[in-house]
């Protein structure tokens, strides 16, 4: 587990200094651990585990938007499961659940046993709809038509920084709606 | 939206990481510390023996005071901006302030004075010191909380209770130039009930603003 969490480190590094390859690596591998965090979670709290996936996409969004809070000579995984964590209780919580997350849910050194399959999340795709048109194109564009940013602005007529902006105008804006759901 | 398809767009929004929270903070609290030195000099004034106060070294204590209160209350608040901060290890530098001003209550003990210890408490300006810090504090508190809005506080009412403590140690800092009363015995009461009443009100807003 501790070689695991090195590994994070270095691949979370690498993407702070630019490498988006390293980052999209990161995400992947972090996304089945957060997924059976949550469902550990869910489970605990006597919530259905199929809403895991929601929560899986928030603690994503939260650790691309925060991830300057991330100090490069400090371990990932502890800021990691730390955001898990209080997206799993704020989500909790918005259902009026008043519950107390076991820390061990999101401790690294369990196992992430694989979800035999993956649940569908639905709140990220609701709250896509309320955005600015913009940002919602551009958002649609890149991640469900996976457009690159080029093609991306040649469909629109943006240049490519504007679509730079209006996704990562998007991706706050998504993250705030989610938030305050 | 499948998470696959999300982290693809993640790793496609290749905008730098937002600037630190310290930076953030910094002009932040840089922008808001005008307003707040405009309502001292608009409402209240520097004391007018301002410059043989300062060879009286309980005068001098106060700035320690609000400076103390206020720099450790910038390194807690920061501290805590990081998700997996705990205030463990960091709580205790919230006790320099405290222990400084006990300093001053004792040294002041051992000295002769003029006046009884009750007096000195009381002093003759506690309802202004009530109303002139936490008024003056609002302005540096939207500061703070902007800037640490900007972090991932896991725990925000902590967080904005300790952005109360940060603004209201500015905002002390400040109203000591104008107060008369120097004796620590007053300070330790006046201000300190000012500055938790900010702290109170820094908590409540912060938990529903500092939520990331």
């Amino acid at each position: 587990m501790r070689e695991r969490g090195d590994e994070w480190t270095v691949l979370m590094r690498s993407a702070i200094s630019g490498d988006s390859a390293a980052y999209h690596r990161l995400l992947k591998a972090v996304t089945p651990v957060l997924r059976a965090a949550a469902q550990r979670g869910l489970a605990r709290a006597g919530q259905p585990v199929d809403q895991s996936e929601d929560i899986v996409q928030e603690v994503l969004l939260a650790v691309h938007l925060k991830r300057h809070t991330w100090d490069v000579n400090a371990p990932f995984a502890p800021w990691l499961f730390a955001i898990a964590r209080n997206k799993l209780i704020d989500w909790l919580r918005r259902r009026g659940q008043r519950v107390f997350v076991n820390i061990d849910d999101f401790a690294d050194s369990l196992p992430g046993d694989p979800a035999p399959e993956i649940p569908a999340a639905s709140e990220v795709a609701v709250q896509l709809q309320s955005l600015p048109a913009r940002q919602r194109e551009v958002l649609q564009s890149i991640a469900v038509d996976s457009s690159s940013i080029k093609e991306t602005a040649a469909k629109f007529a943006m240049s490519e920084g504007a679509v730079r902006v209006a996704l990562h105008r998007g991706l706050a804006s998504l993250t705030t709606k989610l938030r305050d759901a | 939206m499948e998470t696959d398809q999300l982290i693809r767009t993640l790793a496609a929004d290749s905008s730098r990481p937002a600037r630190p929270v310290s930076l953030v903070l910094a002009l932040a609290l840089l922008a808001a510390m005008p307003v707040s030195m405009a309502m001292l000099f608009a409402g209240l004034g520097v004391r007018p023996d301002v410059m043989a106060a300062m060879h009286n070294p309980f005068f001098d204590l106060k700035f320690a005071v609000t400076l103390a209160l206020a720099i450790s209350a910038v390194g807690v608040a920061l501290h805590l901006s990081r998700p997996e901060a705990s205030l463990r290890g960091w709580a205790w530098l919230l006790l320099i302030p405290a222990g400084l001003l006990v300093g001053g209550i004792a040294s002041e003990m051992m000295l002769p004075q003029n006046l009884p210890m009750m007096t000195r408490l009381i002093g003759s300006n506690s309802r202004v010191c009530l109303t002139a810090v936490p008024l003056m504090s609002m302005p540096l508190l939207a500061a703070a909380l902007i800037g640490l809005r900007h972090g991932a506080p896991t725990r925000p009412a902590v967080s904005g209770a300790i952005a109360g403590l940060l603004s209201a140690g500015l905002a002390a800092t400040l109203y000591a130039s104008h107060c008369t009363d120097d004796s620590p015995l007053f300070v330790a009461t006046w201000y300190t009930i000012a500055t938790a009443l900010v702290a109170a009100i820094g908590a409540a807003i912060g938990a529903r603003v500092l939520r990331f």
